[in-house]
C-alpha cells in the first residue's frame, strides 16, 4: 500500500470527479475513500488512493494530474500521506 | 485516519503562510582530504564533495514533488577548513586555493552554498588557523558560495581576545574587499561562541570533527505559521499563548522530521538533527518581527521587546523536542535584520537600536545578525561589539554570533541592497566611544566559574 492524498480545489462545473477519477482508473490507482463539499460555489475534494500499482512514477503522476487540472480549471495536488500523518498524529 | 481539515490545514500552511523547510544541509567530513601538497588536497576535497553531494540537489527535488512541501534550499557544509588545510597551506594564497576549490565544488553540485571556511580558536590559534582568518577577506571575495565562520569563544574555554582583535580587522577588511557590492562579502561571515557542530543554517554551518563522515541535517522554518496561529490567541492569557505556539512548533518540526528522514533513506546517509528555527526572510507574512507584533508589541525594540522573544524561543524549543528526539543546531527564533521586513520597519520608525538587539540576543537563537552599520566603524569597535556578543554566550552557555556589515561609503540612514534572501537594511547608528585599550590588551576572557562541572 502506498497511500497517497490527492486534494482538489477550484470553481466547480460539470464532470470533474469523472475527469479525476477515470484519469486515476487509467493508470492503476486505487480509491480508498473520497469525501467532497461545495462551498459558495467553490468545489473542494480529497481522496485518499493508493499508488502501489501505478506503472508510473509519483513524480509523473503528480505532474499529470496538475496538467489534468489546468485543463478543467482546478487545482490538483497529490501528496504522500506521510506528510499530514506526521503533522496531525503522534 | 486523516481528515479533510487537517489536509487542508496543512496545505493552507504552505501555500499561506510560507511554511517551507528552509534546508538540507549535507555535513560532509574532509578529514580523510588532508595532504601536504595543496595540488592533491584540492582534488581530494573536490572529489570527495562531488561524489557525496551527487544526488543531494536532485533528491530535495524529489522530495519537495512528492510531499508538497518547498525544499528551499540544498546546501554542504564541511570539516573546518583550518584543519584541513593545516598540512598544506604555508601561506594565505594557498588557503584562498582551498575556498576556491569549495566554491567549484558547490558549483558543480548545484547547493547555493558551502559552509566551513572556518577555524575553531576558542582557545588558542594555530599557525594554520591564523593564516585561513587573514585569508577570509580574500577568500569571501573572490568565491561566490563559500560561507565562511570563526568560533572564539566558549563557555568551557572562555573568550580568545586574541581572536576578537583580529576578527575586527577581518570583518573590516571584507568589507572594504568588497565594497563595490555593498560589503556583501561580510554577509558570508559569522563569528561564533560556543558554534555547534550540527548546525545546517548558512553562514555559520560548518561540519564539526565529533560527526560522522556524512550526514543530513534539515532545518525547517516557518514564523507565517506561528503568526497566523497566533491571531487565534488575540487577547488571551500567557498559557494560551504558549500551548499555541507549541503547538505550532511540533507541526512544523513534524514536517521536518519526515524530510530530513526521508532524504536520509534516499541518499543512504545517516540523519543527524532538526533545526527548528524560525527563520524570516524579506517575504510578506515570512517574518520573526511580526509575531512579536501579534504578540502585542507595536515594533520589535518596544519595551517587552526581551520578555517576548524569550517566551517565544522558549516555546518554539519546547514544541520542537517534542516532535524530535534529534532536535540541533541553534533552533529558536532568529532576528536577523535585513532580512526581515519587520525588523526593518522597527529600525526604520526609530524603534529598534543595536543596544536593544543586543539584549535580545541574551535570549534568542543566535545573536547580531545582518546588521549593516556604517563603514567608517573602526576595527576597534567591530572587536568590540563581537567581545560583548560573545561574552554573552559565554556566561549563559548559549550561541550566539555576530554578523555585522560595516557598508563602505555608506553612513546612518542609508539603505543597503543585498538581494534576494538577504533582503536588504538600513544602515544604523553605533556607539562611537573607544574600547581600543580594552580591545589591544590581548590574550583571553578566562572561562567562568559556572563552567567548571567536572
Amino acid at each position: 500500500m502506498n497511500r497517497t492524498i490527492i486534494t482538489v480545489v477550484g470553481k466547480d462545473r460539470v464532470g470533474i470527479i469523472a475527469k479525476v477519477c477515470t484519469y486515476l482508473a487509467e493508470n492503476s490507482i486505487n480509491i480508498l475513500d473520497i469525501s467532497q463539499t461545495i462551498v459558495s460555489g467553490y468545489f473542494n475534494m480529497m481522496m485518499i488512493v493508493d499508488t502501489a500499482q501505478a506503472p508510473k512514477e509519483f513524480g509523473a503522476v503528480s505532474g499529470e494530474l496538475e496538467k489534468l487540472g489546468g485543463e478543467i480549471g482546478v487545482i490538483i495536488k497529490a501528496q504522500r500521506e506521510d506528510i499530514f500523518d506526521m503533522m496531525h498524529r503522534i | 485516519m486523516i481528515n479533510f481539515n487537517e489536509v487542508m490545514e496543512t496545505n493552507a500552511m504552505i501555500e499561506k503562510e510560507n511554511l517551507d523547510v528552509r534546508t538540507i544541509t549535507l555535513g560532509i567530513s574532509l578529514l580523510d582530504c588532508i595532504d601536504s601538497n595543496t595540488e592533491v588536497c584540492s582534488r581530494k576535497i573536490y572529489d570527495k564533495i562531488t561524489g557525496t553531494a551527487e544526488r543531494l540537489v536532485s533528491t530535495g527535488a524529489e522530495i519537495e514533488k512528492e510531499f508538497g512541501i518547498p525544499v528551499v534550499n540544498k546546501r554542504i557544509s564541511v570539516t573546518p577548513a583550518a584543519l584541513i588545510g593545516g598540512a598544506c597551506c604555508r601561506q594565505t594564497e594557498d588557503f584562498v586555493r582551498l575556498a576556491e576549490t569549495l566554491d567549484r565544488a558547490a558549483k558543480a553540485v548545484g547547493v547555493n552554498f558551502i559552509g566551513g571556511y572556518s577555524a575553531l580558536v576558542s582557545k588558542g590559534m594555530t599557525q594554520a588557523d591564523r593564516l585561513l582568518m587573514e585569508s577570509i577577506p580574500e577568500a569571501l571575495a573572490v568565491t561566490e558560495r563559500v560561507c565562511s565562520s570563526v568560533n572564539v569563544g566558549s563557555t568551557r574555554t572562555g573568550i580568545n581576545m586574541d581572536a576578537v582583535r583580529l576578527m575586527g580587522g577581518i570583518v573590516r577588511q571584507t568589507a572594504e574587499r568588497t565594497k563595490e557590492a555593498d560589503s556583501l562579502g561580510c554577509a558570508k561571515l559569522v563569528i561564533f561562541c560556543n558554534a555547534p557542530d550540527d548546525n545546517p543554517f548558512m553562514a555559520g554551518a560548518f561540519h564539526g570533527i565529533t560527526e560522522a563522515d556524512a550526514i543530513i541535517n534539515v532545518g525547517v522554518s516557518g514564523p507565517g505559521v506561528v503568526k497566523k496561529a497566533l491571531e487565534e490567541a488575540r487577547g488571551k492569557d500567557f498559557e494560551t499563548l504558549c500551548e499555541t505556539i507549541k503547538k505550532t512548533a511540533f507541526k512544523i518540526t513534524r514536517v521536518g522530521q519526515l524530510v530530513a528522514k526521508e532524504a536520509s533513506k534516499r541518499l543512504k546517509i545517516p540523519f543527524g538533527i532538526v533545526d527548528l528555527s524560525l527563520a524570516p526572510t524579506p517575504a510578506v507574512g515570512d517574518s520573526v518581527a511580526e509575531i512579536l507584533q501579534e504578540l502585542g508589541l507595536e515594533y520589535p525594540g518596544a519595551p517587552g521587546t526581551t520578555a517576548a522573544l524569550a517566551l517565544l524561543n522558549d516555546q518554539v524549543k519546547k514544541g520542537g523536542v517534542m516532535a524530535s528526539s534529534y532536535v540541533g543546531g541553534l533552533s529558536g527564533a532568529f532576528i536577523p535584520v535585513s532580512e526581515d521586513q519587520g525588523m526593518i520597519d522597527a529600525v526604520q520608525a526609530g524603534c529598534l537600536t543595536l543596544e536593544k538587539l543586543e539584549a535580545m540576543t541574551c535570549v534568542c537563537s543566535v545573536g547580531l545578525d545582518m546588521i549593516a552599520i556604517p563603514g567608517d566603524v573602526s576595527p576597534a569597535t567591530i572587536s568590540g561589539i563581537i567581545a560583548d556578543e560573545m561574552a554573552i554566550g559565554m556566561i549563559n552557555q548559549k550561541t550566539t554570533a555576530v554578523r555585522l556589515i560595516p557598508v563602505i561609503g555608506k553612513g546612518v540612514g542609508d539603505i543597503v541592497e543585498f538581494g534576494g534572501l538577504l533582503g536588504y537594511a538600513p544602515v544604523m547608528p553605533v556607539n562611537r566611544f573607544s574600547c581600543e585599550a580594552f580591545v589591544n590588551r590581548g590574550g583571553r576572557i578566562p572561562a567562568p566559574i559556572h563552567s567548571f562541572k567536572n
